[in-house]
């Protein structure tokens, strides 16, 4: 049977006395699993210790309204928005701040319904499964299309507004996009923009970052450069990055996997005979078969070969 | 006369912190919890309205809460219960239901008999408020 009188804060893994030491060690993970990103890593130990302070307040008497925590990433594709969102939720969850620590991951198919009445419900439903954690809305900027003045966007928008303004402790809303896209959707709903705490800006990654993404990437993969592959693999970053379409850590992550096409073909023909040296090694040539060192300006956008 | 349905019913009515810790508890568990009202509460009468899709996926008390105290705004003056429906096979039905909001007036039950064949007396229970059409009760 259900326990009958329960404490108002039925969630045990909530850390309520998160110390210095505890913050220290989670921001000391971040700089771990998250190459650069300097100015995100920022803002969370900010917020961290905003947190830890709060409480601190509390217990001395000194109450104050819950901070607000919405956030909006914005940044070039592939400078790990999402990837630090997804970290986001367990991060607020660890500062004892969000009560669940779940992330519920929505984009305009979410939150817009396809006829008349039918957003409101179904905004509300993705809202209420978001409570208790956080709520990631990716290119929020499709929420809303000035060019059709009857699109049901505006209605979504208007409830998360709502809802982000009343229920703070309740949700915190995450949203991400290109930089001049969101900038775009925030003049035409000011509203937006004065709700969300936090602005930060995903710089790109500078080439040494990148080969430690790069480097961070193969090991998790099973796979390791030998010393040519490494030299060749700078090379083939320092051209990747000046061609139009470049994605910074998703580009690598393709062209890791590309390399991985050409290893396995090359390995392939003589199976037999592949130690297991050969079996995780990448060596200069699985890189330098790239059509990115085959001319110079060929005039070609297509990253994928 | 105080109406006893579901679980919990011999006790006071709920507090909202109360009502928050079970709803927990039954999230915890894994079940759809769902807001519903009457105002026919004849003991017989398993379905009632609706008020909302039944919540899925849910990790947090809070979107219920928001459910409850928007449906006992709308229906103040109605009987509203909260269930827990359990998905896992074998039981797949409501493991837990409990009022969280009754009218302030309740005015009980009346006994009817009927004589049927031979002397045999039929016994029926109706709430004094259904003589009222649907909407006018409790009001």
């Amino acid at each position: 049977m259900a326990a009958l009188v329960a404490s108002p804060s039925a969630s045990p893994a909530v850390a309520n006395d998160t110390t210095a030491a505890d913050i220290a060690a989670l921001l000391a993970e971040l700089d771990r699993e998250l190459v650069g990103l300097a100015p995100v890593k920022k803002r969370i130990a900010e917020i961290a210790a905003l947190l830890a302070v709060d409480r601190a307040r509390a217990a001395h008497g000194l109450a104050g309204q819950p901070p607000g925590l919405h956030m909006c990433f914005t940044g070039n594709p592939g400078t790990g928005k999402t990837t630090v969102a997804m970290k986001m939720a367990g991060i607020l969850h660890r500062l004892g701040y969000s009560r669940k620590g779940h992330l519920v991951a929505v984009t305009r198919d979410d939150l817009v319904g396809q006829y008349i009445g039918h957003t409101a419900p179904k905004t509300r439903e993705v809202l209420k499964r978001a409570m208790g954690g956080v709520l990631f809305i990716d290119e929020a900027y499709y929420l809303y299309r000035p060019e059709n003045e009857r699109d049901y966007g505006q209605e979504a928008v208007e409830i998360l507004l709502q809802v982000m303004e009343n229920q703070r402790e309740d949700l915190v809303v995450i949203l991400a996009g290109y930089r001049d896209r969101m900038e775009r959707f925030f003049e035409c709903n000011p509203g937006f923009a004065s709700r969300i705490a936090h602005h930060v800006d995903f710089p790109d990654y500078t080439r040494e970052e990148l080969m430690r993404i790069a480097a961070l990437m193969l090991e998790r993969m099973g796979y390791r450069f030998d010393e040519g592959a490494r030299a060749a693999f700078e090379r083939y970053l320092e051209r990747r990055m000046a061609r139009p379409h470049f994605a910074n850590a998703r580009s690598v992550r393709n062209a890791l996997d590309r390399m991985r096409l050409r290893h396995a073909s090359r390995v392939f023909e003589r199976l037999g005979e592949a130690d297991r040296d050969a079996l995780i090694t990448l060596v200069a040539d699985d890189i330098l078969a790239s059509r990115v060192f085959e001319q110079e300006g060929g005039g070609t956008t297509d990253e994928h070969r | 006369m105080r109406v006893t349905q579901g679980a919990f019913s011999f006790l006071p009515d709920l507090t909202g912190v109360q009502i928050r810790a079970q709803v927990e508890y039954c999230l915890a568990q894994g079940w759809a919890v769902s807001v519903e009202h009457t105002d026919d509460i004849h003991p017989r009468n398993t379905y009632w309205e609706m008020f909302g899709m039944p919540m899925f996926d849910l990790r947090d008390a809070a979107g219920v809460m928001q459910e409850i105290d928007a449906c006992r705004k709308t229906f103040a003056d109605e009987y509203v219960r909260v269930n827990a429906f359990d998905s896992t096979r074998g039981w797949e039905t409501v493991r837990l239901s409990f009022l969280v909001n009754r009218p302030a007036n309740e005015p009980g039950f009346r006994l009817r008999r009927t004589e049927a064949e031979g002397r045999v007396q039929r016994y029926s229970l109706e709430p004094y408020a259904a003589e009222r059409p649907p909407g006018e009760r409790y009001r």
